[in-house]
């Protein structure tokens, strides 16, 4: 029976001997994740049920990342359950400020999501690591109560998409702008249930920072998950987590799943995007997408620069490419996140903070922040800002009568010294 | 089972933070979320809606985060009900797993007008618009759903699993 990547990683968490996409299963996962705002809801509900104890201390992350350092009062409150329900249940993988970091980075980062695990985290982001062969889907905080009780979800198996790019990229294109031309391909109910399954020459050519970019938004077209088939770079950056001398104690084999050749798909799309431009999804949709060089005189007043899809070092390699030896435009709020702690020293070794800052752009603790209005920059009536966020709903960075652009870390650093959306060319 | 009040309508991908401003997300009280319910498509929903009432939508209601925030604050607002011509997937399953009757049903998303006194029968999925007297009928859940609706939700499913 030819099965897809997804439906492989599925059957073999369920106990079942055959699948098909519709059925309803019950399944094993391999980690459970909760951050700030979603866990304290289900440990709400794990402690009104009763629940003396977590399935797995090993297998459930809780990352205080939303509103953190604690923004308010009640910010505060929030994250205390979390501590104190990680320490209660000794729950290994609890990571206060100053070891956190946006929880899609960090978990890649600690080697905590292999090839071949089924993942479940109450986010809808959680969708991130199919970019590492692991079938990863958001859940709501009842699935976690439930989860970290019986170590089990419940899944009606997807059917599974066929996305193929083809293409030598660009300069400046990467895989958020993929992404983003995909979504305003299909629209936001385009993969509705469905997982996006994403392959061809250019997927191969993609670093892991842009392959977790990609999968981060296929939720953004509706999808249940985003997968792209383990290879050799996938292998790489495996064996590189313990290199970097991250805890041996999350060392573990890990499985490799790919798609049989005759697997059945509900559709299958191609692109070409050796001529791709970046692209830039305007408001408020993330399918409202068009490439950058349709946006003539969008004024910007602020630029975000980090969240779980594009705060990782790559992101901030790119940023300082643009923004070495120049100025950001006055006007402008260049207010740059990178994603875990990791990724800031990084940075700060190879003086891309220097460059940050000598530029006029401010760098932040790693925190999600503004990406969903809640601190560290909130856009006032009438502001316009670009950001290589995730969402642009309306008022979701702050007022309902602010814009929010979405694009690749290049354009938006661009966009910062002019003043306004431009082409990374445009600064050069 | 069944449920009777106002429709409320709303148009397509009401998304949510539509629904509830990420801005409240650092609380889990239900009458706080309640009152922010809808917030920004319409300032007057939480003061206006009476229990028994119901949310009409177009296609995706629900896209965007998996905050179960969401449906818990409509639920919480006293909406006995959320039917829509199609749902964002986490969404749906957030409602059932919560309790929060859904329906989805093309027609009687588009036929139905705010302000109409809707009935919903949840056993056979008929929805009936006593202001025009038309009649619809909602897609049918799978068996598996059906399990977890009539248990009133996934705790509740485990509870009675584990008491077995």
């Amino acid at each position: 029976m030819p099965y897809t990547i997804t439906e492989k990683i599925l059957l073999a968490h369920s106990g079942k001997k055959a699948i098909a996409p519709d059925e309803f299963i019950d399944a094993k996962v391999d980690l459970a994740l909760g951050n700030d705002i979603t866990a304290p809801l289900a440990i709400k509900e794990f402690e009104r049920l009763g629940a003396k104890k977590v399935f797995s201390k090993d297998k459930i992350a809780l990352i205080p990342d939303h509103f953190t350092p604690n923004k308010d009062l009640k910010s505060a409150n929030q994250c205390k359950i979390l501590s104190e329900f990680a320490a209660k249940h000794r729950i290994r993988h609890y990571y206060e400020v100053g070891q956190m970091g946006i929880e899609h980075a960090l978990l890649p980062e600690l080697g905590l999501v292999l090839p071949g695990d089924l993942v479940i985290g109450a986010d809808s982001h959680t969708c991130t690591y199919g970019a590492l062969g692991a079938f990863s889907t958001g859940v709501g905080s009842t699935d976690l109560a439930a989860a970290m009780i019986t170590g089990r979800c419940w899944f009606r198996v997807p059917k599974s998409m066929k996305f193929i790019y083809k293409g030598k990229l660009n300069k400046w294109v990467g895989g958020k702008d993929l992404i983003l031309h995909t979504i305003g391909d299909i629209g936001v109910d385009g993969a509705r249930y469905m997982a996006m399954e994403f392959t061809g020459d250019t997927i191969k050519s993609l670093c892991m920072d842009d392959r977790l970019a990609m999968c981060n938004m296929a939720i953004e077209a509706g999808a249940k998950n985003g997968v792209i088939e383990p290879d050799k770079i996938t292998e790489d950056y495996v064996k590189s987590r313990w290199l970097l001398g991250i805890s041996k104690k999350n060392k573990r084999k890990h499985k490799i799943y790919k798609s049989d050749k005759d697997a059945a798909y509900f559709d299958i799309r191609e692109y070409n995007v050796a001529k791709m431009e970046p692209q830039v999804a305007a408001p408020h949709l993330p399918s409202n997408t068009k490439p950058v060089s349709a946006f003539k005189n969008v004024s910007v007043n602020q630029v975000v620069i980090g969240s779980c899809t594009n705060g990782r070092i790559s992101d901030l390699r790119m940023t300082a490419k643009i923004l070495k030896g120049k100025k950001v435009n006055s006007r402008v709020r260049v207010i740059v996140i990178p994603a875990t702690q990791n990724i800031y020293l990084e940075a700060l070794k190879e003086g891309l903070i220097e460059t940050f800052l000598k530029a006029g752009a401010v760098v932040s603790t790693p925190t999600c922040g503004p990406c969903l209005g809640g601190h560290m920059g909130i856009l006032g009536a009438g502001e316009i800002a670009i950001a290589t966020t995730n969402r642009n709903f309306k008022g979701r960075m702050g007022d309902l009568e602010s814009e929010i652009y979405l694009s690749n870390p290049a354009v938006a650093a661009a966009s910062g010294i002019k003043g306004k959306i431009a082409h990374p060319d445009d600064v050069a | 089972m069944k449920a009777k009040g106002a429709a409320h309508k709303f148009g397509d991908n009401v998304n949510t933070d539509d629904i509830i401003p990420a801005k409240f997300l650092n609380t889990t009280d239900p009458r706080e979320l309640a009152s922010h319910c809808m917030e920004s498509l319409s300032a007057d929903f939480a003061k206006n809606v009476k229990p028994g009432d119901i949310i009409v939508a177009g296609k995706h209601f629900g896209c965007g985060s998996s905050r179960e925030h969401a449906p818990f604050s409509i639920k919480s607002a006293g909406v006995s009900c959320v039917i829509a011509e199609t749902f964002a997937r986490i969404f749906y399953r957030n409602s059932i797993n919560i309790g929060l009757p859904i329906l989805e049903s093309v027609d009687a998303a588009r036929g139905i007008e705010d302000g109409d006194e809707i009935e919903v029968d949840f056993k056979d999925g008929e929805i009936r618009n006593i202001t025009t007297g038309k009649v619809y009928k909602s897609q049918k859940f799978p068996e598996f759903m059906q399990k977890l609706i009539a248990a009133g939700g996934l705790l509740n499913m485990l509870k009675m699993d584990n008491t077995r």
